[in-house]
């Protein structure tokens, strides 16, 4: 529920995301997905011009700072998991760089999502129960949307 | 030989018939094809389609005669659910035996989803990504980057055909 600015997390999808925290940290210490996002969605590649070797998905995969930036990303959903109360303030600065300095069309945020939500299923088979699921979807839409706040 | 020679210009090229038609390379084709052989259409098809009216409740809406909908529970034991989620699935094999042409294919689906059942197309995208999510889930690792790109440019063109004859 979004009410007056503020997402209610209910009780028992925030524990659903802690539970899936310990194996979904071994999920963020693949960082499969920002490869994945570059490999599927290969526009996403303009945004990494200076990372050197895109040229095929064997390339990307084996490129260390695509590897590097994959671990800043999830840096950065950790701290949305450790402020749930109020993912929008604490994104209004990564808000900022996003649409100000790196000028990253905002609909690639969730293809990234997307990309990460893949890898979370593939990583964990049957326990990616549609209630997980569920609950792993708002999080990221509310992430998404707190990115997506001070474009203008 | 002049006479031959018109006759050729006259048949359009095979590049150009197919110029409107969605290209797969080998590999693509034997990707889907494998997902699918190896797929079992019931349990998949119930599973992606009671994952969309958990995770997407709005979706709910076109299965108000399908009995108790009141929780995750209710649906993902639902046997009406799973009997339409196995058609889905089984509508989606057409697909994949018509790779070649699934516009036409999809032609009278697209009118019965728009006209009769008055889907909002949007809703495509939607069990798309479910399906995509059951599937990766069930292959896990073996679910690459390369495969997941050619089963999503599948699942894009399956649901620009669904979405083709909306008006």
């Amino acid at each position: 529920m979004i009410l007056w600015g503020l997402v209610l997390f209910p009780g028992e999808p925030c524990n659903l995301l802690n539970e899936c925290q310990s194996p979904l940290f071994s999920v963020f210490a693949n960082t499969l997905f920002s490869l994945r996002c570059l490999i599927v969605y290969p526009w996403t590649q303009r945004y990494f011009g200076s990372f050197g070797n895109l040229y095929n998905a064997a390339a990307i995969a084996s490129n260390p700072k695509v590897a590097a930036h994959g671990k800043v990303v999830l840096g950065g959903l950790e701290k949305a998991l450790k402020n749930m109360d109020d993912i929008k303030q604490a994104y209004a600065d990564l808000s900022v760089l996003h649409s100000e300095t790196l000028q990253v069309d905002p609909d690639n945020f969730k293809l990234l999502a997307d990309c990460l939500t893949i890898v979370v299923a593939s990583q964990l088979g049957k326990d990616f129960t549609p209630e997980v699921h569920a609950a792993f979807a708002k999080f990221l839409a509310v992430v998404v949307a707190a990115l997506r706040k001070q474009y203008h | 030989m002049k006479q031959l020679g018109l006759l050729v210009t006259m048949q359009p090229s095979v590049k150009e018939k197919n110029a409107a038609m969605v290209e797969w390379t080998e590999q693509e084709r034997s990707i889907i094809t494998n997902i699918f052989g190896n797929l079992d259409y019931e349990d998949v098809g119930s599973k992606a389609l009671s994952r969309c009216l958990i995770v997407y409740p709005w979706t709910q809406r076109y299965f108000a005669s399908f009995g108790n909908l009141y929780n995750a529970e209710a649906i993902k034991t639902n046997p009406n659910i799973a009997a339409h989620g196995t058609k889905v699935l089984h509508g989606l094999d057409r697909a994949v035996k018509n790779m070649d042409n699934i516009k036409a294919t999809y032609a009278e689906l697209s009118v019965l989803h728009s006209e009769k059942l008055h889907v909002d197309p949007d809703n495509f995208k939607l069990l798309a990504d479910c399906l995509t999510i059951v599937i990766a889930a069930k292959l896990g690792s073996a679910f690459s980057p390369e495969i997941q790109a050619t089963f999503q440019k599948f699942l894009a063109v399956v649901v620009s055909a669904l979405g083709r004859q909306y008006h």
